[in-house]
């Protein structure tokens, strides 16, 4: 391969076949590197099937939420909490670390596409997220007698990719704000308290009545009710508003992150 | 500070290249930070074709902010920045750039053979990965993980990215920082054999010696502002010149090895000002060094761990940079 790539000089159709290696490598790399990292493949994936077992599926066992059972309402809302925590801490934490050691100079300096850098990482953040998704399902439908349809849990995977987008934003405003010895700390610190804010541990509608209103701004309440919306358990608000909230938060979170990093840039 | 005897390869290191092509360029640039400190102050310096350029001065002389001007990390508040003729973020440069920086860590979980074949996959044209793994002598840690490594063996990892690309220019931040004198003395000879080939190398360092050994030309930066440049031989001189405080100092150099020979008979050698032996080591300061050595090495076949180091080296340098 390397021998052939030295005698042919570089084509124009090659070089977008060696783009797309960049990325796909870069990828592959990103979601190798994080799966060996035990310290955080084990607790992004651990929380929230811990977390949905107790909650889900042995606290609650048989209990019903307006009517529908617990442990399909709450595969919707610890799926999310799930892929909260895989773009918050995948791309959040790891861009935090490559940042303080000085690695994303590096990266920076080589010919990589800086574009490849971001996308690897959200890439691996959705994957995991997938993993999270299927393990949380495959143990709803064998402990919790939830029943779904190969659609809904399409549409649910779906949700997943799109919904590690703004979470994955956020992540890059922290890292690029918060110092990096603070930086999970602090994310723990946005994690928990969204997490239970926007519905995600318990119903929404079971939090008191200033919580729900304030639930509106969180993004995390709006990927819940899109994700309870697979199942028709969505609480309040039409599909398009939620995802318009998301829209507006991911937005948001990219200006900000712009804006952080052009400081950055300058004082370096 | 001293210097390993090892005359003949030095020697030849400081024959300046034939080929004088302009590789890369920093005209009058001056870099201030939003902070307000200037890093460097009009600081116009050339990179020639198949030259090993050394920047040398303390720590917070610029020396990093010159590499990461010509990386285009960071772009200069005046002046102007050329590598290849081009602007260094044009992706066209980086296609034709490695680089070695100071930094923490890599990623801790991926191999070293993963993380060289990942930067090689950057480059349409990589440098083969057996080559890559003998110049940077990776050679047995290929399946580590990064974390596993000591810290010679990262700062070598970190050389062989730099490497990756089979550039034509290569920028090495303090790329001998924690390395064994052996490993150093290997990366110093790949670092000849790529100027050799005809790569231009500009390398950062705060060891003189260091600069000495291995540099065409030598620039010499304190507060971010030239000091001097030239040939090793030239800023020596220049250092030497500037420490006349202390003449007797010039010419002297300091031999210690452990030998059998004993002070007396060391005394009657040509040239010898002054003897210590501590701890089995002999130190011999001498004005003519050639000779000293010859006799005691004539005179002593159990003669070994020698060194030769020159007091003027360091003192060249602290008189160059300490106002």
């Amino acid at each position: 391969m390397s021998t052939a790539a030295i005698t042919l000089p570089a084509a124009p159709s090659s070089s977008l076949a060696r783009i797309l290696r960049i990325f796909f490598n870069e990828t592959r790399f990103e979601f190798l590197r994080l799966l060996r990292t035990r310290g955080f493949s084990l607790s992004v994936i651990g929380f929230p099937v811990v977390f949905y077992i107790f909650f889900g599926l042995v606290l609650n066992r048989g209990e019903a939420i307006h009517g529908q059972s617990a442990a399909k309402y709450m595969l919707a809302t610890y799926a999310v909490f799930g892929i909260v925590g895989a773009a918050l801490f995948g791309v959040g934490i790891g861009l935090a670390a490559e940042l303080a050691a000085g690695w994303l100079e590096l990266k920076r300096a080589s010919p990589m596409p800086p574009l490849a850098y971001l996308l690897a990482k959200c890439i691996t953040a959705m994957a995991f997220g997938v993993v999270i998704v299927s393990i949380l399902t495959l143990l709803g439908i064998t402990m919790g007698h939830v029943s779904i349809t190969l659609v809904q849990f399409a549409r649910m995977i779906a949700l997943v990719i799109a919904g590690v987008v703004p979470f994955a934003a956020m992540g890059m405003v922290l890292a690029l704000l918060a110092p990096f010895n603070s930086a999970p700390g602090i994310a723990n610190m946005i994690y928990l308290p969204m997490s239970f804010c926007g519905g995600l541990w318990v119903p929404i509608m079971f939090l008191p009545k200033v919580l729900q209103h304030f639930a509106v701004i969180l993004p995390t309440y709006h990927a819940a009710q899109l994700m309870l919306g697979v199942f028709g358990y969505a609480f309040a608000g039409s599909t398009l508003s939620h995802w318009m909230g998301l829209l507006g938060f991911t937005l948001l979170m990219l200006g900000i992150a712009w804006v952080a990093f052009r400081r950055l840039e300058q004082n370096s | 500070m001293s210097l390993v005897l090892d005359m003949p390869e030095i020697v030849a290191t400081h024959g300046v290249p034939a080929a004088a092509g302009t590789v890369a360029s920093l005209t009058h640039v001056t870099k201030r930070y939003s902070n307000g400190v200037l890093a460097l102050e009009d600081l116009s310096l050339t990179l020639r074709r198949g030259e090993i350029v050394a920047l040398l001065g303390p720590n917070g002389a610029g020396k990093s902010t010159a590499v990461k001007l010509m990386m285009g990390l960071s772009s200069p508040t005046s002046g102007t920045v050329s590598i290849f003729g081009a602007d260094p973020r044009h992706s066209a440069a980086r296609l034709r750039t490695g680089v070695m920086l100071q930094i923490g860590t890599a990623p801790h979980m991926l191999r070293v053979r993963e993380q060289v074949n990942l930067f090689r996959g950057y480059y349409p044209n990589p440098m083969p990965y057996a080559d890559i793994v003998k110049a940077a002598g990776l050679e047995g840690i290929e399946q580590c993980f990064f974390v596993q490594l000591s810290g010679g063996q990262k700062q070598r990892m970190l050389f062989a990215l730099a490497l990756a690309g089979d550039p034509d220019l290569l920028f090495l931040d303090e790329p001998t920082v924690g390395l064994d004198i052996e490993a150093r003395r290997a990366m110093w000879s790949q670092i000849r054999s790529l100027a050799a080939r005809g790569k231009t190398v500009l390398l950062t360092t705060h060891y003189l010696e260091e600069a000495d050994a291995l540099a065409h030309r030598i620039i010499v930066l304190n507060k971010g502002k030239l000091v001097c440049a030239g040939t090793p031989a030239e800023v020596k001189s220049l250092g030497a010149a500037a420490t006349s405080s202390q003449p007797s100092a010039l010419g002297l150099k300091i031999i210690r090895c452990v030998t059998a020979l004993g002070e007396e008979h060391l005394r009657a050698m040509p040239g010898v000002a002054a003897i210590e032996i501590a701890n089995g080591l002999t130190t011999v300061t001498t004005s003519q060094p050639e000779s000293t050595l010859r006799e005691m090495l004539a005179l002593d076949q159990s003669l070994h761990s020698l060194e030769v180091s020159s007091p003027a080296l360091e003192d060249a340098f602290l008189a160059l940079t300490s106002n």
